[in-house]
């Protein structure tokens, strides 16, 4: 469609406009091919969406979502390093689940399969009371927990999930025994918060940003406030060192070419800093980090370290 | 000042949406495997650069017309163009072998008029209210419900009850197969990723119902449907006269059809089965339905076509989505930067007046559009050669099981079921129990295992199975439906006993 003398133009106008020389302007030198191991709706779904447009504005080329659900994810990471590995092809890729699966069974890829090389963000831990709830601090919450252990509800999506994994490592921070109610997806979870099934949802910020009139997050596990919710603590600050979520980043199919990568890892970290993807993104309660390629190892070992202790609580490992 | 928000929507370029979207949605629908939830799903690029209202127009229409649309593959193909028309297979099928397909299509196209704006004034009017119900039903209710859901099998299957039941029970175990959402266990995979996403319910609906109806295509030299010497026209006369007739029928299932919407879960399919044996239930010609009775349609169509605007209740008012292509819709509004909540119908009343006044339209538009589209449908499908039909068919199996999940296992897993589904029938074991049971399998496990935490955490499991109104309805319901043949059948033999009394 795009003759190669427009695609080379548009490249060496973004890279000026830009104020940087890139060697590999002809990549991409075509339309990226965007897995999502989800359906569409989800956050995964709404965060890639975000960022396509911004894609288009600095490659010219087009990134196109297709959608391969089943799994939680592992059906796709499973086949995705057959896929073609000529830096055209990528996959939204998540936290916990690529690292939690493997550990607790067989489910057809390792976490080293995967070649990352960007996360992007990630939706933080929360706890959601519903707007009428008694418990209007954490301190309340936990101290109701501690009276009567067990009786505390709490729902999250999916089992071996960022939700069951914050309610793992919170109660052992804490030192309470609470009930984790896993459900079909942070729709069902929320419902279930909203009409009082639980005491509370162990969510992310985005939930309550999607549902503010009618629930109440008690602390948030990103690393400072959350611009949209100002007065709403951390967990750090309220003195459990909680800090996390369900992380979202990008991978490559072995065998990618090492300057695709790179590019890849430059292109979306530009993406990152755009001013109005930051402040969509933030709207909708996601916090932004930037792990670019070189940092990917490092930050996947730190997460693996957290994970692993939280995996054997699960007792999925030994 | 509503009236603003309907001339709004009146604008060329709302009513070209409605347009393109009914019409693209209608055949996309019609296409067995590619089903509304993926329609919606590939037109949601195309609506960033619309206003909000505009996108959702067309996100709705396109919704509109797929769930209609699901209907010509049901009845003249007796397979389900989406997992909603399941149902419409019933009697949709019998009637278009007999040669009265063209009617079908025209009882179709008017009760799914009238269900989709029944569904779509319940949102206009009522859907801050009726949102609630959504919030009254949780994990315990929701497992009673799939339990009553699998009771309408013993209506579904009458004669050969013992097969239904085995047939459902094979439906339940398929839908444990894969990584569980409760409990993140691995089962039924046999150590292959190849089962690991489980079996999904399009390509079990495509292999179950569509193969078996190949198999004989091509094994039989029958015509695939009789021609009615009398097939003129749209029949629509005809049409109207069993639809003013079955009135009721139609508004009660469109009720049914946007309740069930309201209920996050459930959907489309489990609508349609409800109304349909509620419709045979209360017909006083219960042993035509299967036979080719209009009722059935006029049922089915009615309700799954009311889902549309009931889903939309929750969705917009809760931020739940309703039905499947419901989440699609939400997250294709969270990019557009619109939040949903009561806000929405006051803060933001302009898009989301405009857009249900849309949504009206669309529904309009499916008289005439269905009319028009649904005569050509028919007529291809019987003018078509077997040799050109089958191999037709049988591509668009396997490209439409594809397209669902981007997935070639499903494929594999779509002909296996639609091979065993031939053997299967012919020892006289009906597609619709099985795949009833892997619908609602997974509805009924999570509710109980939620229920059953959630017992734990209180101290008395059992108590909370019955904890209040809705689930005491529900389980009195079940035990009305599973006795209620077992009554019939007694009462019908006391009448025959007594008759040859009187005989005497």
């Amino acid at each position: 469609m795009k003759s190669p003398f427009m695609t080379v133009l548009a490249g060496a106008v973004t890279s000026l406009a830009m104020g940087t020389a890139v060697a590999q302007s002809d990549f991409p030198s075509k339309d990226l091919s965007y897995i999502i191991p989800f359906g569409p709706g989800g956050e995964s779904d709404i965060s890639a969406r975000l960022q396509q447009e911004y894609f288009t504005d600095i490659t010219g080329q087009e990134a196109v979502i297709e959608y391969k659900p089943g799994g939680g994810g592992a059906v796709a990471w499973s086949q995705f390093n057959d896929m073609p590995a000529d830096g055209h092809t990528i996959i939204g890729t998540n936290l916990p689940h690529i690292i939690l699966q493997p550990l607790a069974k067989d489910v057809g890829f390792e976490t080293d399969d995967l070649n990352n090389f960007y996360f992007f963000h990630y939706s933080p831990d929360a706890i959601l009371v519903p707007a009428d709830s008694p418990y209007q601090t954490l301190e309340d919450l936990v101290e109701a927990a501690e009276e009567a252990p067990g009786s505390i509800t709490f729902s999250g999506s999916g089992t071996y999930s960022a939700n069951h994994v914050a309610q793992t490592r919170f109660d052992e921070l804490a030192g309470i025994t609470t009930t984790y109610i896993p459900y079909k997806g942070t729709g069902a979870a929320v419902t279930a918060l909203k009409s009082g099934e639980v005491s509370a949802e162990w969510g992310y910020s985005t939930v309550a940003a999607n549902h503010q009139d009618d629930t109440r997050m008690l602390a948030i596990a990103s690393s400072e406030r959350h611009p949209l919710f100002p007065d709403v603590p951390t967990f750090q600050e309220l003195g459990y060192d909680l800090e996390g979520g369900a992380y979202r980043g990008m991978a490559v199919p072995e065998g990618t070419p090492e300057e695709a990568k790179q590019r890849l890892s430059e292109i979306f970290g530009e993406i990152n800093q755009d001013p109005e993807f930051v402040e969509r993104m933030q709207e909708l309660g996601f916090f932004l980090v930037d792990v670019p390629a070189d940092e990917v190892d490092d930050f996947l070992a730190e997460r693996r370290a957290e994970y692993e202790e939280v995996a054997r609580a699960f007792d999925l490992i030994d | 000042m509503s009236w603003s928000f309907l001339l709004a929507a009146f604008t060329p370029f709302n009513l070209m949406l409605a347009f393109v979207g009914v019409a693209a949605g209608i055949i996309i629908g019609g296409l067995p495997g590619l089903s509304a939830t993926m329609a919606v799903a590939v037109l949601v690029p195309v609506t960033f650069g619309m206003e909000p209202a505009s996108g959702l127009i067309m996100l709705g229409a396109i919704y509109t017309g797929a769930i209609y649309g699901g209907a010509y593959s049901a009845i003249l193909v007796n397979t389900p163009g989406t997992p909603s028309a399941i149902a419409t297979t019933f009697d949709g099928y019998p009637m278009a072998k007999r040669g009265d397909g063209d009617l079908a299509v025209t009882l179709a196209t008017l009760s799914s008029v009238v269900g989709g704006l029944t569904g779509a004034l319940a949102l206009l009017t009522l859907a801050p209210m009726l949102a609630t119900i959504a919030l009254q039903f949780g994990s315990v209710e929701y497992f009673w419900l799939a339990v009553l859901g699998l009771t309408l099998i013993s209506a579904l299957s009458e004669g050969a009850t013992i097969k239904g039941f085995i047939g459902a029970s094979l439906g339940l175990l398929l839908s444990t197969v894969g990584v569980a959402v409760v409990g993140g266990d691995v089962r039924y995979t046999f150590g292959s990723s190849l089962l690991l996403g489980g079996v999904e319910i399009i390509s079990a609906l495509i292999g179950l119902y569509c193969i078996p109806v190949l198999i004989d295509l091509v094994a039989t030299p029958d015509p695939h449907l009789r021609v009615s010497e009398k097939a003129s026209g749209f029949r629509l006369r005809e049409a109207l006269g069993y639809a003013l007739r079955s009135k009721f029928n139609m508004i009660r299932s469109a009720i049914i059809g946007t309740i069930v919407a309201i209920l996050p879960g459930a959907g489309g399919s489990i609508a349609s089965l409800v109304s349909y044996s509620e419709a045979r239930r209360s017909s006083k010609n219960r042993e035509r339905f299967g036979q080719g009775e209009p009722d059935g349609i006029l049922a089915t169509e009615s309700a799954n076509n009311a889902t549309v605007g009931g889903g939309f209740i929750p969705t917009l008012v809760l931020g739940i989505p309703g039905t499947p292509p419901d989440a699609i819709i939400l997250g294709a509004l969270l990019v557009q930067g619109v939040r949903t909540g009561p806000e929405l119908f006051t803060e933001n009343a302009d898009i989301s007046y405009t857009f249900i006044y849309g949504l009206l339209i669309a529904t309009f538009l499916l008289l005439p559009m269905g009319l028009v589209i649904g005569r050509y449908a028919f007529k291809s499908i019987i003018s078509i050669p077997k040799a050109i039909l089958a191999p037709t068919v049988a591509f668009m199996t396997v490209i439409g099981t594809y397209a669902i999940r981007n997935n070639v296992w499903d494929v594999l897993i779509m002909l296996v079921l639609g091979v065993l589904g031939w053997f299967l029938n012919r020892a006289g074991f009906k597609p619709s129990p099985i795949v009833l049971g892997l619908i609602l399998g997974p509805i009924a496990e999570q509710g109980f295992v939620q229920a059953v935490l959630m017992g734990q955490a209180q101290g008395a499991v059992l108590p909370i199975f019955f904890r209040g109104p809705i689930s005491w309805t529900i389980v009195a319901i079940i035990v009305i439906a599973t006795l209620y043949p077992l009554f019939a059948m007694v009462r019908k033999h006391r009448q025959t006993a007594a008759k040859a009394g009187s005989d005497e």
